[in-house]
């Protein structure tokens, strides 16, 4: 194990020494670490992936690659709101292509991209499972359903004003 | 054995095996990818798809994955259905759907078994329009070359790397169509069977980077049959060479050694044989001190004639073949002749020796390590001594894995069913050792301990065994060997290891006195003992402990009591303090040195005569277990070098040594060895000799598809030159000849009809043990004939003081050999001479990493870098093997250290700098 | 009598039932009964007899399942009872509400069944985006802790369950239970070999239970009331109520308790109240995105395992997605495949290489780039990667069922497209 020194913040740490109370083997808490230092740092970046493999007594490697597998990790940075745009079968048939058109003219990005001020990333998600209200996203942790051109319009604004959701 | 039909035909096969061995142990073709004989199954490339019937009547049946199904007696296949051939074709279809087809630029072309599967499973038609996916390649360091655009996910590299070999720093990425194998960031891979991948890989994701740079294809190689003379394991190995020059060592298959698998020392650690650093020519040295080239009739006469006038000392080596020792034994006669064994380690593998013969355990083969159920390992660092043996403890520890498997009914190539189920259960391995290990991560007990507590715990864990109580240990230690002794106790067969690397002879009795107690309680109980050179135990039981000791010939140089001093295949500023090899070879009045590359000895010659690699001369060399083996030569020496067996003989002509006037080739010398003691009975029976012929021809060394043989020369001339005649031994500089069944020990290379790359080695294979079909000679030299080894030297007289440290030898995989650590590539990851110190001691000295220490032992003093270890016991240093200065320490002296206040520290080098003036 | 056991707890509102509501309302009746009064053996047996079947889509019969636990001590050591709350199956969304509702139903139903196969950890493994769910459950394990339901000695007695919940990082292919298990572990959710069955080596290697939110739901009930009461819930051989669904271009789309074995018609006609004005009926994937189209003429047909299956198709998760006039079937089988592919886990080839093919012919089908052949190489792939076997797990087969179906039931709208035509329903870049 190499001996620099970690830098998890202490909220980090103790979150995750929570997980290890009931953990068989240090790695096995491995997804809930990415996720912990994730929902503080926005993202995973290589250092994090170091910090957390070390911390856990595993190699970058083996963290990379359960980190790189699961699609709500981040190993990109990315804005202060996520939009998880739901582009599955049900929110497709109710027009979420057509919406998804719609964000990509508002904030100036697509699938994969970050607003210039950092303010939203737009990744596609696999059906959100609330496919009665369709066409749906979540924007940070909320839920929005039935979702129309305006209502997007709305959502976005809110959410650019307020800052990252909570 | 249960009886399946396979189209219709009846067949036995191995009970226990799957649909798919035991189609290729019949020598059906099914084509494969995740597979691996040695790895198991995991079903994910669905390659080997054939049809399952219900009964008799059942005419649609079913597809199932050959890899994943069990044989089962009355089972019913089809190969050849159609719904399991396309299927096949459809499979190799998806697989090619993002790969390169770069085979013309591809170093795995021509020996790829994607290329092969493919035109095996048909696939000729690409329906896919769309674009292929790229990926980024990494640097993996100087050994091995990544190209990931190749990669058609069967996953077997990291199954190999992590799963088989323990490696953590390659990695499965992603997912779907996007999996990317590789590291976090760029890098040297870290195992050190890394190489293993470029075997591994189905096809050219990871090649060898020296060949890469350097290419020739697989059926362009003359190969022989070789032995790795990197260590005491005794792999084989297949080098191929062309143009003279040895490009790649390729695993060759040895059920009871390697297996399937090599370590990095071995696969990249033999290009030392090109290496500008060869002696080029018989050299005399002048008034002046530099070497001239000389006629070598012109240097041997002279060499003949003080051997009849003069007092001469041989000194052999062990590293070099028992031919060529017992031709120098010959020549000078067995009281002048001396093994070039240092005082310490000829202590050490005496002690080895008795312990086979006192504890009446088995040594055991790698295989048989791999059946063992307890390990204790008693000092001896394997990874670094005898890599291949790491990898076998690696699956040892897995028995316990398959006895809960077998609890479920799984059998064993069930690999990740196993895997899961048995999570981190292994069987137990206990370690004791001075510092850090890299068997640690699959260690039930790690003690960190200096050599003489080591000792210690092994008595104590003897007598638990024995039942007796050691009343000198404290609570906690006796839980913990109490622990080792229940697990060796309990165990069916019990392997202690321990060896010469430790340095300390009251580490190997030890061990033997464990043995001992298992054996008296009617264990099955293995005893392997770790020795530090290729034929370190062939020239001991050569010597039979009659020769002159190193520190009596020193004796002797300093009466003046030597004239002539031949010295071969061996740098004796490794083997003892400097002033000391100085002071010999200054004494002598003609130092003769015969060796393959130039060192410090050669400088001190007063001739030097270049000496055949072991790719380029036949000999024999004796593995830790007391195994013979023969190496082959790959190619023809270049002129003038010669095999030392051959110049040794020559000179012995010369000066009339009777025995040796009868000597016209390799195999007369190796059945004189073999006349010469009860003790090296059997060593002509280790391969074939020189007259052996199926059906009147020889066996080739060229594949059938050698090419440019006529040309190969004519940018020197237009004439093709003749083939040399190879009247040395039964192979052929040719590409004609028998290529059916042959001795194991006569395989040069493995190819089948359709099969290209390594994996038609299964072709050669039989049974479920998987031997060799054309057989193979097993010689072992059994303990019940070993020598009386000689009386114990007086063990270093330690200076136990507190201010002094024991110095510890320490070993590193990629700088501590000889020979292998001058080969590019392994040049750069060899590491630097230093003295490795705990933190606590640096502190006391005041010292960090790159500052420089003094120590100050028997030999006078060293400047040594520091470089902190802090897994290291605090009263103890290490000592790096075979680095420059390291031989002016004996282990297990203590030693006085001060901070080196004049030291200069070596300044920071960026290391592409470092690489580029390497290149230069 | 109890005839929406799942919901009838549920607020119009959906609002958070509360623990001492969900008390006052019988909760908890069904776990105390088991536990002080029955037997292991005996609680599985009631589950057997009431013929529940697993609701996650593939409708194992789960007593049957139980019965595979080992439950001698001779191999002692942790079991696992684990909650498969990945609900990812696209067009399904039964599970977010008996979550975010009634946490407590589920809880009481994985203490009932922990205590059946004796297992003394469980695990709710809960999608990463259910971040309601999250709460609510969260919630709810600490009141059950601090009520006693959980942890050391429930009820009193010397039974002990550790509940922890885990939400996922995101992955379609959790849903599979080894690969569940394996994610748990905390690692790459990759499907395991099978066998062994994680009934005999799981989670950590040890025997482990795998079900789904609604299986669970249902285990207090059918405790508390009887296997005959479960059975009586249904309509025809299935046993019990089940949430459906139903969701595109309906009146009235929604989740509904209803018992099992209830038609398709009335489900979509009475409950999800027809389409939407201007839409006509097509066709409709039964549950979910990974089961074969039924058409018109199947929409008499009762929802159960056993008829869905004889149709040709599967009941899959019981949540219906409704294919109208004005959607183009290759379109939407387009954006299936495009889900599986992007969710399959690359371990295996048909999956990982063969999705890939299809989704590629298919985008250039519906974006007017089809060629004649096309029609065929979807057939090839449909052959190959259709059948379960072929792959390591079911997630490709599954994929390839709306694609085979919808080329049986729409052969005109493919022919369309592999003409090279565009479509007036398709996205046409």
């Amino acid at each position: 194990m190499n001996n620099s020194v970690n830098s998890l913040s202490t909220e980090e740490l103790s979150a995750i020494d929570e997980e290890l109370e009931h953990a068989p083997y240090r790695s096995a808490v491995a997804i809930d670490a990415l996720k912990i230092v994730q929902s503080h740092r926005g993202w995973v970046s290589d250092s994090s992936i170091k910090e957390i493999a070390n911390y856990l007594e595993m190699s970058s490697e083996e963290l990379d690659s359960i980190a790189t597998f699961y699609n709500l990790i981040f190993r990109r940075p990315v804005g202060e709101n996520v939009i998880l745009f739901c582009d599955s079968v049900s929110c497709w048939i109710r027009g979420c292509a057509k919406l998804e058109k719609h964000i990509n003219k508002t904030l100036g990005i697509t699938r994969g991209q970050t607003t210039e001020d950092d303010k939203f990333t737009l990744v596609p998600v696999p059906c959100l499972g609330a496919c009665d209200k369709a066409p749906v996203m979540m924007v940070g942790d909320s839920l929005h359903e039935n979702l129309t051109e305006e209502s997007i319009n709305r959502i976005l604004e809110d959410a650019a004003v307020k800052g990252k959701e909570r | 054995m249960p009886t399946i039909v396979i189209d219709g035909k009846e067949y036995e096969v191995p009970q226990g095996e799957n649909i798919l061995e035991a189609c290729l142990g019949l020598g059906l073709d099914l084509p494969y990818f995740c597979w691996h004989p040695a790895m198991g199954s995991i079903g994910s490339c669905r390659q080997c798809a054939i049809i399952q019937y219900q009964n008799p009547e059942d005419e649609r049946g079913k597809l199932v994955m050959g890899c994943m199904t069990p044989v089962q007696d009355g089972a019913r296949f089809s190969i050849t259905n159609e719904a399991a051939s396309s299927f096949r074709e459809f499979i190799i279809e998806s697989l090619m759907v993002n790969h390169p087809h770069d085979c013309p630029v591809c170093a795995e072309g021509g020996e790829c078994h994607l290329q092969d599967m493919t035109v095996m499973a048909g696939h000729r038609d690409r329906r896919y329009r769309g674009l292929k996916k790229t990926h980024r390649n990494q640097y993996l360091g100087p050994l091995i070359h990544h190209e990931m655009n190749r990669c058609i996910t069967c996953y077997r590299c990291v199954r190999f790397y992590k799963d088989y070999a323990g490696g953590s720093d390659l990695s499965a990425m992603a997912s779907h169509d996007h999996v990317y194998f590789g590291r976090h960031e760029d890098g040297k891979l870290e195992s050190p069977f890394s190489g293993n991948l470029v075997e591994v890989c189905p096809t050219g994701v990871f090649t060898d980077k020296h060949l890469v740079n350097d290419y020739t294809r697989k059926w362009d190689l003359q190969s022989a049959p070789s032995i790795c003379p990197g260590c005491s394991v005794g792999c084989n190995t297949s080098p191929g060479e062309r143009y003279g020059k040895l490009k790649r060592v390729h695993n060759r298959y040895n059920p009871d050694i390697n297996g399937y698998f090599l370590c990095d020392k071995g696969r990249f650690g033999a290009t030392y044989v090109n290496s500008e650093k060869r002696i080029p020519a018989v050299g005399r040295r002048s008034k002046d001190g530099l070497f001239d080239a000389i006629d070598s009739s012109q240097a041997l006469t002279a060499i003949a004639k003080g051997l009849s006038t003069s007092k001469v000392i041989g000194i052999g080596s062990p590293r070099a073949s028992i031919e060529t020792n017992f031709a120098l034994q010959n020549l000078v006669g067995q009281q002048n002749f001396c093994t070039g064994i240092s005082e310490t380690e000829t202590a050490l593998v005496s002690a080895c020796i008795e312990a086979i013969k006192e504890s009446g355990a088995k040594i055991p083969s790698p295989r048989e390590i791999e059946r063992c159920d307890a390990i204790l390992i008693l000092g001896e660092d394997v990874t670094n001594t005898a890599t291949r043996i790491a990898l076998s403890l690696r699956q040892a520890v897995r028995n316990e894995a398959y006895n809960m498997a077998e609890g479920l009914q799984l059998q064993s190539w069930q690999d990740a069913a196993t895997r899961n189920l048995a999570q981190d259960e292994r069987s137990p391995l206990f370690l004791a050792s001075p510092h850090a290990t890299q068997l640690d991560d699959i260690a039930e007990g790690i003690f960190n301990l200096s050599p003489s507590n080591i000792a210690h715990l092994g008595y104590s864990v003897a007598s638990l065994i024995e039942g007796k109580r050691d009343d000198a240990v404290t609570k906690t230690d006796a839980n913990d060997y109490g622990n080792i002794a229940e697990a060796l106790l309990k165990a069916e067969r019990p392997l202690i290891i321990s060896g010469t690397g430790v340095t300390d002879t009251s580490v190997v009795k030890a061990a033997s006195s464990i043995a001992s107690a298992l054996v008296a309680k009617g264990k099955e109980t293995y005893l392997s003992l770790i020795y530090q050179e290729a034929n370190t135990l062939g020239i001991t039981l050569l010597d039979q402990g009659q020769g002159p000791s190193l520190s009596n010939i020193f004796e002797q140089g300093e009466n003046n009591n030597i004239q002539t001093l031949i010295i071969v295949e061996n740098d004796l500023y490794r083997r003892a303090a400097k002033h000391k090899v100085d002071k010999l070879l200054q004494a002598a009045d003609q130092v003769i040195v015969l060796d393959i590359m130039d060192n410090e000895t050669c400088t001190q010659a007063d001739i030097v005569i270049p000496a055949s690699s072991f790719a380029e001369c036949e000999g024999t060399l004796i593995n830790f277990e007391g195994r013979a083996q023969r190496h082959f030569p790959v190619f023809e020496s270049k002129h003038p070098c010669r095999p030392s067996w051959e110049w040794i003989t020559e000179i012995g002509k010369i000066s009339s040594n009777k025995n040796m006037l009868e000597w016209q080739c390799f195999d007369d010398i190796n059945k004189a060895c073999s006349e010469s003691s009860s003790t090296l009975t059997g060593i002509n029976e280790v391969a074939p000799d020189r007259k052996y012929r199926v059906g009147g021809r020889k066996i080739p060394r060229q594949p059938h598809r050698y090419s440019g043989r006529t040309a190969m020369i004519a940018n020197l001339s237009v004439h093709e030159p003749k083939q040399t005649d190879d009247t040395e031994t039964p192979l052929g500089f040719t590409m004609e000849g028998h290529s059916g069944d042959r001795p194991g020990e006569l395989i040069p290379f493995v190819w089948a009809p359709g099969w290209n790359s390594n994996h038609s080695v299964h072709k050669l294979q039989t049974g479920s043990e998987r031997e060799l079909k054309g057989g193979r000679s097993v010689v072992k030299i059994e303990s019940k004939n070993l020598i009386q080894s000689k009386q114990q030297v007086k063990s270093v007289s330690q200076n136990n003081d507190q201010d002094h440290f024991i110095a510890v030898a320490m070993y590193k995989f990629f700088g501590t050999g000889e020979l292998s650590s001058q080969s590019p590539g392994i040049i750069e990851l060899c590491e630097s001479e230093s003295i490795e110190l705990a933190i606590e001691a640096a502190d006391k000295l005041g010292v960090s990493n790159g500052d420089g220490v003094t120590a100050h032992g028997v030999n006078g003093t060293v400047e040594l870098e520091v470089k902190i270890n802090d897994s290291l016991i605090s009263n103890c240093v290490g000592i790096i093997q075979g680095m420059p200065g390291a031989a002016n320490i004996n282990p297990g002296e203590g030693l006085s250290l001060t901070r080196s206040e004049n030291w200069v520290r070596r300044s920071e080098i960026i290391s592409s700098d470092q690489l580029g003036s390497k290149n230069v | 009598m109890i005839t929406t056991p799942l919901t009838k707890n549920v607020h119009e509102d959906r609002r958070v039932v509360l623990v001492e509501d969900y008390e006052a309302n019988g909760g908890y009746q069904g776990a105390r009964k088991s536990i002080t009064q029955m037997t292991p053996s005996e609680c599985l047996q009631v589950i057997k007899d009431s013929n529940l079947r697993g609701r996650g889509g593939a409708g194992f019969p789960t007593g049957m399942k139980w019965s595979f636990v080992p439950m001698d001590n001779v191999s002692p050591g942790h079991k696992y009872l684990v909650c498969n709350a990945d609900e990812m199956e696209p067009g399904t969304f039964k599970d977010r509400l008996l979550m975010e509702c009634d946490p407590h139903q589920l809880i009481e139903g994985m203490i009932c069944g922990s205590y059946t196969i004796q297992a003394d950890i469980a695990y709710i493994f809960l999608r990463g985006e259910y971040v309601k769910a999250a709460e609510t459950l969260s919630q709810a394990i600490k009141e059950c802790y601090a009520k006693g339901y959980l942890g050391r000695s429930i009820m009193g007695t010397n039974y002990s369950l550790d509940l922890y919940l885990h939400t996922s990082a995101g992955r379609y292919i959790c849903g599979e239970e080894t690969a569940l298990i394996n994610s748990l572990e905390g690692k790459r959710a990759n499907p395991r070999a099978k066998p062994p069955f994680p009934q005999v080596s799981g989670l950590w290697g040890r025997p482990t239970i795998v079900n789904n939110v609604e299986t669970l739901c249902n285990i207090s009930h059918i405790l508390d009331h009887g296997p005959e009461w479960f059975q009586e819930l249904g309509i025809g051989e299935d046993a019990g109520t089940k949430m459906y669904g139903v969701s595109g271009n309906v009146q009235n789309p929604g989740c509904w308790e209803l018992p099992i074995g209830t038609t398709i018609r009335e489900i979509l006609e009475v409950h999800a109240g027809g389409m939407l004005p201007g839409y006509s009926f097509r066709g409709l994937l039964p549950g979910g995105g990974s089961t074969d189209f039924l058409v018109e003429e199947h929409l008499d047909l009762a929802m159960d395992y056993g008829t869905i299956g004889k149709a040709g198709s599967r009941m899959g998760t019981g949540t219906m997605i409704i294919l109208d006039d004005k959607t183009c079937p290759v379109g939407m089988v387009k954006n299936l495949i495009d889900f599986f592919a992007h969710e399959s886990c690359g371990f295996c080839t048909p999956c990982r290489d063969g999705l890939p093919q299809t989704a590629h012919i298919l985008q250039d089908m519906s974006s007017g780039k089809g060629e004649t052949r096309d029609i065929e190489t979807l057939e090839r792939l449909v052959k190959f990667i259709g059948s379960i076997g072929n792959t390591h797990c079911a997630l490709a087969p599954g994929a390839m069922e709306p694609l085979q179906s919808a080329m049986k039931y729409f052969p005109e709208d493919f022919e369309r497209h592999a003409e090279g035509k565009k479509c007036n329903y398709c996205e046409t870049d």
